[in-house]
């Protein structure tokens, strides 16, 4: 019962659509844990309900024990939210933001320095600059900030590296694994399944419903097939060649390759080869890989 | 709260168009409401038609051709003359002593004058029977003022070709209302839809601001702002128009500050119905100002409507708030004659707090 963040048999329709159904899970103290899944999979759903944003229509939810229909009062203070689309004030500058945000909360920029001063410290040379004038980064460093600043003990971070470059990204996550540390629960969503493997523990989401929980070695570890990654010179015509091969089980394009996995018990990557030299591919590749976490969402599809 | 001020401040000093709608606009409606209709006051041409042509009418002729507002156009011989001038169009007003006017003063202490005005033009003719009233009002003052007995000239005023027509001589009051209105209620449901379309309402509910502190705290700005525009109006409508206060300006502060408050709960409920700027502005406009000007009798006279628009006029508080002002600034009277208004602006303001913190949503849902 002592989870930071626990959430049992939830469902939640919008009018017709079901966005999220049935769902259960607990996040352990000082944990970071991520919901991974495509656009639309619910997991924006499941952050507002959390926050106390929205109603669950069935099941309960608790952040620190209270409860997000009854006690959202209190869940109010104790929590800190960053939701998808950025939401600070564009005419304030890094400054004012900070400032203001502080004074909701009863707090101010001074007190809690410490608590952002990692964070902060990037962006305090620009604070004087409009928040609707700066970077995508910069705006993702600002908005951690002053979800920060009133000292929560549960960070709700919903995509916060959507529509942010690679390097900022990377820093980003740098930033999260430093916020762990000092003792903070946090949960990040993100539609990149390369950052499922940053988080201590994921939850593999779909179409409203949790596929998978686990730690992101598990989640590959439970995953059985063989995984082929297959390269010719002929990249166009491979997907249909390679749907039209009797033992294909799956076959999805994944960066500048193919990732294939057979439906043979014990598959045969010669048989594989000969078929598409038949086809006429040449300098055709056929190697044995390791699945990642994406390999592994698509198996549970 | 204070953070929370502050904020909306800046918000509102930094984006050019609501400054433009919060301080340039009273200033042009001013004016204009003000040129147009004060413009055409001086200089007036008029005709006398005197049967009685006796001492004491030379003197009320003299007293109006010579108050700068009115020139004598032309002496009427008989009343077959007057429609025949109106249609000429060079003439705006008749006025027509009866006869042995002066003898009738002095046996009756009574005597009439009739002022027949042009009110195909009725903003002008209202204020030329005003005035003419006016300066008669204050001869018989000056002039008779050491009789033991009550002596009165009864100035009756028709209205021609409009004759149904009351007064409209209410610009200040009428754009005191309007600009109370648009600032007060549009600029609040105009900001408070901006934080839900920005995004930045959802953090704002995952804090633990209450709906009130949010609410008093998006409000506080702009009761302050609309305070300085009446009082901006009322110094202009004194200064450019020589519209003076007749009554208490304390008590005039006052009501407008109540209609102030009573415009920022009709914004605040406008914003918890729209959920962008543009809904918000469209009710606003459509729900607001159209009707606070075409129904509040600012620029038609309620009398002259149809049953149920002068039962609807009823429900628009701006209509209570310009009889108010109107009777404040022009007639001098204090808060015994107003009470019924000012009580009926208070219902209003608190039936609209309750309804907007009753909507307000603590969720986003």
């Amino acid at each position: 019962m002592n989870y930071p963040v626990a959430i049992k048999n939830v469902s939640k329709s919008y009018r017709k659509v079901k966005a999220l159904s049935n769902i259960s899970f607990e996040v352990n103290k000082g944990e970071l844990f991520g919901i991974i899944g495509p656009d639309g999979a619910g997991k924006s759903t499941l952050f507002r309900i959390l926050v106390t944003l929205l109603k669950p229509d069935e099941g309960e939810a608790f952040v620190e024990g209270y409860n997000v229909v009854n006690q959202f009062k209190e869940i109010r203070k104790i929590v800190g939210y960053m939701p998808g689309r950025f939401s600070l004030y564009q005419d304030l500058s890094v400054e004012e933001n900070m400032n203001f945000f502080a004074s909701i909360f009863k707090t101010t920029v001074k007190e809690n320095y410490h608590l952002v001063k990692d964070i902060y410290s990037q962006i305090e040379p620009f604070k004087t600059r409009l928040a609707g004038k700066l970077s995508g980064g910069m705006k993702q460093k600002l908005a951690l900030s002053c979800a920060l600043i009133h000292s929560p003990t549960v960070l709700f971070l919903d995509e916060p590296t959507t529509g942010v470059d690679a390097v900022s990204r990377k820093e980003f996550w740098e930033m999260l694994q430093r916020l762990k540390q000092q003792g903070i629960t946090i949960l990040v969503s993100t539609p990149y399944m390369d950052e499922a493997g940053l988080c201590d523990r994921v939850a593999l989401i779909q179409n409203g419903e949790i596929m998978e929980i686990d730690s992101p070695e598990g989640i590959i570890g439970n995953y059985t097939k063989n995984l082929y990654k297959v390269k010719t010179d002929k990249m166009f015509e491979i997907i249909n060649d390679l749907r039209d091969y009797q033992y294909t089980d799956t076959a999805y394009r994944f960066g500048d390759s193919i990732h294939f996995t057979s439906k043979q018990e014990n598959p045969d990557s010669d048989e594989l080869l000969s078929y598409l030299q038949g086809k006429g591919h040449d300098n055709v590749q056929i190697n044995e890989i390791k699945p990642d976490v994406e390999d592994c969402f698509m198996a549970l599809m | 709260m204070r953070g929370f001020v502050i904020k909306e401040f800046f918000h509102i000093f930094r984006d050019y168009r609501s400054m433009l709608i919060l301080f340039g606009m009273p200033v042009v409606q001013v004016l204009l409401f003000g040129f147009a209709i004060t413009n055409e006051i001086n200089d007036a041409e008029i005709a006398v038609l005197d049967y009685s042509k006796d001492n004491i009418t030379q003197e009320i002729t003299n007293k109006i051709t010579s108050s700068g507002y009115f020139i004598l156009n032309k002496n009427l011989e008989h009343e077959g003359q007057v429609a025949e001038e109106f249609r000429k169009g060079n003439i705006k007003e008749v006025i027509v002593f009866e006869d042995n006017f002066a003898k009738k003063l002095e046996k009756n202490h009574s005597a009439q004058i009739q002022i027949l005005s042009d009110a195909s033009d009725p903003n002008t003719a209202n204020l030329l029977t005003s005035y003419t009233s006016g300066i008669i009002r204050n001869y018989q003052q000056q002039k008779f003022s050491e009789f033991s007995l009550p002596v009165e000239i009864k100035p009756e005023s028709i209205m021609l070709y409009n004759p149904e027509l009351k007064s409209v001589f209410m610009f200040v009051p009428g754009t005191i209302t309007i600009i109370l209105m648009l600032v007060s209620a549009m600029m609040t449901s105009i900001s408070i839809a901006k934080e839900k379309e920005m995004g930045t309402m959802e953090v704002l509910l995952v804090s633990p601001l209450k709906p009130w502190q949010i609410i008093v705290g998006k409000v506080m700005p702009y009761v302050l702002l609309s305070f300085v525009n009446a009082i901006t109006i009322l110094l202009m409508g004194f200064f450019v128009f020589g519209m003076p206060v007749q009554g208490s300006v304390i008590l005039l502060l006052l009501e407008s500050l109540l209609f102030i408050v009573m415009a920022l709960s009709l914004g605040i409920y406008i914003s918890t119905v729209s959920s962008s700027q543009q809904i918000a502005m469209l009710l606003s406009m459509f729900a607001l100002m159209l009707p606070t000007i075409l129904l509040s009798g600012f620029i038609f006279p309620i009398e002259n409507m149809p049953e149920i628009l002068q039962w609807i006029s009823h429900l628009m508080p701006s209509k209570w708030f310009i009889i108010i002002v109107k009777d404040i600034m022009l007639k001098g009277v204090g808060i015994l004659y107003v009470w019924k208004e000012t009580l009926i602006i208070i219902l209003m303001t608190v039936f609209f707090i309750f309804l907007s913190v009753k909507k307000f949503k603590i969720r986003l849902e």
